[in-house]
């Protein structure tokens, strides 16, 4: 730790560029000068990092890991000002230490999360494999968009039901995601902010499709739109549980987060989830049904029926 | 009667009893110019001794006895003579909220309705704190924390509804700070969240007690913190009683209730801005807006502002008169169903403890 503040001293971040904010305030700044960088990334032999997204919680820069071919995740959760810095410290730390064990522990059992390759945890960062392809969110987004083009309507959209044949793909993409989470529960990993942002859908490599029926990649709305190997990403809040009660959180979350982002396929989701959810998890059913409940939980929700 | 002059300015009483203020509030909204007016805004509120809280029968009794008396002082503030004649609707809260003042209210509203021979409009409560805030503050499509004694929401407009992003997965907020104040004996007026608020401010800050931290995605939980915070209060007192008996206990290892005040804070705060921001990054927003009693906390304010900035956008909080419930949300949301056409018949005109922010078509928005 000590170390790590005498580095800070010899490699100071960059200053923020003040005075071109101040010439022109409304001409964005390259994105990767917006914030103060963390110091791994400041060092002259690290290929020049590129902000990616900010997140509520972290930034995460694209970066290389050892080698200047081996791109790389690093997460940097920086300090909060708003918290107390104690609790701050003490959040970031058990938060990502956390992150890697869970990761570690999904990579041994196979399930598909990308891999650690270094953790500071004083310093708040964690590097990780890179995954390619889009989120699954703006996947099905667009894939949404594009098939209400296809109807052409103007007036209400009707719910997506899955029945028709050219939402095969959307179908087969859901069900991936079941399985993926189920896998996960398997192995004793709760995730504990499951949305369709913080899943990747890594392009298959080619002729690599799964044949087992996860695929479907006949005709279809926006063709290859949906394809791809879902990769859970972002444990930042993940915890290492086997309870039912955890699981189902995680699956309410996950159903709600669905609900506020892709309105119009909600109940397709919920049956296609529950069901592939089912083939890869054992202790499904045990789940499922503690999921009724916290359903009926959120509160003052109306008791009629 | 102002449903004759379609063109002037239309307004409405709101009737707000869902807890225990008793608020009523007159508004005016000038269909020509978009621009609303608030004529009265008068709240009495029921305070209960310290260490105790407020009982429905007891709240229900209060809003009883005072209606009338507020309801005259609003009519009164808003120079209204004739209400049957100026009035264009009288709105209550429907829920959610606590029964028995919810009725007592609902009764109220229901009579001044018949009296005048105006239309009834049921006012979902956190749909009226949402619509105040963004009409005070002008935050267009913020994302909302609505956090209050009964209600922890983080709500986002979507498709013609206030969703519910994230919230308390057990008991609101501001009731696990009014029950710590209980456990605290200290005084309920004006506010037990604002005593709170002071005594934290006295701390040195130098100590931050451990209590749970109890994020789930975008919920949270506060069970559990105040059951810890209890804990502490206990330990607090066993201390107080070694001291008495004469025992020397160290400067560091005291616990006071500043200090467990500030602790308390701190964490549920952080929580709750937490959870906030993650609702922004997930809806891709920079506008946050409190509303909500609890929202007047001024060290709320301050960890949202923090963080509101960092994002590159802007915190909107309104100040006590519209944090704290009040009759002229209710007025205004009201009105705004009312012009698009909503009514309450007079039969349908009940009260629910249950009612939640995501079950209302919000008609008045795009």
């Amino acid at each position: 730790m000590a170390k790590t503040a005498q580095w800070r001293k010899i490699h100071p971040p960059p200053p923020p560029p003040a005075q071109q904010q101040s010439e022109k305030p409304h001409e964005p700044k390259p994105e990767t000068e917006q914030f103060p960088l963390p110091t791994i990334l400041t060092y002259p032999s690290s290929t020049p990092p590129t902000l990616i997204t900010q997140g509520a919680e972290a930034r995460l820069y694209k970066t290389t890991y050892l080698l200047p071919s081996l791109p790389a995740a690093l997460k940097y959760r920086p300090p909060k000002t708003w918290r107390h810095p104690v609790l701050d410290a003490r959040l970031t730390r058990h938060r990502i230490l956390a992150e890697a064990r869970v990761l570690t522990r999904c990579r041994r059992a196979g399930v598909p999360v990308p891999a650690v390759y270094a953790v500071d945890e004083g310093a708040g960062w964690l590097a990780m494999e890179w995954i390619g392809g889009p989120p699954a969110r703006a996947a099905i987004n667009e894939w949404l968009k594009r098939r209400k083009e296809e109807e052409g309507g103007e007036g209400r959209a009707v719910p997506v039901t899955g029945k028709e044949e050219r939402d095969k793909q959307l179908v087969a993409l859901m069900r991936r995601i079941g399985s993926a989470v189920g896998r996960m529960h398997g192995v004793g990993v709760v995730h504990g902010d499951l949305t369709t942002s913080n899943m990747m859908l890594r392009p298959w490599e080619k002729g690599r499709e799964p044949a087992n029926g996860y695929a479907a990649t006949g005709e279809g709305v926006g063709d290859g739109l949906l394809d791809g190997d879902i990769v859970i990403i972002d444990f930042g809040l993940a915890s290492q549980s086997t309870s039912d009660e955890d699981r189902a959180v995680d699956l309410y979350v996950l159903e709600r987060a669905f609900a506020s982002t892709h309105s119009r396929a909600e109940a397709l989701f919920t049956a296609t989830l529950e069901s592939s959810y089912k083939e890869t998890f054992k202790q499904a059913p045990v789940v499922l049904k503690k999921l009724e409940e916290v359903r009926m939980r959120g509160r003052k929700r109306s008791m009629i029926g | 009667m102002a449903k004759q002059h379609p063109s002037g300015p239309l307004l409405s009483i709101g009737c707000e009893g869902s807890a225990n203020k008793l608020g009523i509030g007159i508004i005016s909204h000038d269909p020509t110019t978009g621009k609303s007016s608030i004529l009265a805004n008068i709240r009495d509120t029921f305070v209960s001794p310290p260490g105790t809280g407020f009982l429905p029968k007891d709240t229900a009794r209060h809003h009883r006895a005072f209606f009338a008396r507020v309801a005259r002082a609003a009519l009164a503030a808003a120079g209204i003579t004739r209400p049957e004649k100026q009035l264009s609707c009288v709105c209550y809260t429907k829920g959610p909220g606590m029964g028995a003042p919810l009725q007592s209210v609902a009764v109220a509203a229901r009579t001044i309705a018949l009296l005048w021979d105006l239309p009834l409009v049921g006012v979902n409560h956190c749909v009226g704190h949402i619509e105040m805030g963004r009409e005070i503050t002008g935050a267009d499509d913020p994302v909302v924390l609505y956090v209050s004694g009964g209600n922890t929401q983080v709500i986002a407009y979507a498709e013609r509804r206030y969703r519910i992003f994230g919230e308390t997965l057990d008991i609101a907020v501001g009731n696990c700070l009014d029950r710590f104040a209980r456990t605290l004996a200290i005084s309920n007026d004006p506010a037990p969240g604002y005593n709170i608020e002071l005594l934290a401010r006295k701390s040195s800050g130098r100590v931050l007690h451990d209590l749970p931290y109890a994020v789930k995605g975008m919920d949270c939980s506060f069970s559990g913190i105040l059951t810890a915070a209890d804990l502490l209060a206990a330990q607090m007192r066993e201390q107080e009683a070694r001291i008495a008996a004469g025992e020397v206990v160290k400067e560091e290892d005291r616990i006071t209730p500043e200090d467990l005040c500030y602790s308390l804070q701190e964490t549920i705060f952080a929580m709750l801005v937490e959870i906030t921001e993650r609702a922004m990054a997930h809806v891709g927003s920079n506008q946050v807006l409190i509303v909500g009693g609890v929202g007047c906390n001024e060290r709320l304010q301050e960890m949202m502002g923090q963080m509101a900035k960092e994002r590159g956008g802007n915190v909107y909080a309104t100040d006590e008169r519209f944090c704290i419930d009040n009759g002229i949300m209710i007025a205004h949301a009201g009105l705004l169903a009312y012009e698009t056409g909503f009514r309450t018949p007079l039969e349908d005109s009940t009260c629910t403890q249950r009612f939640r922010t995501d079950e209302v078509y919000v008609k008045w928005r795009d």
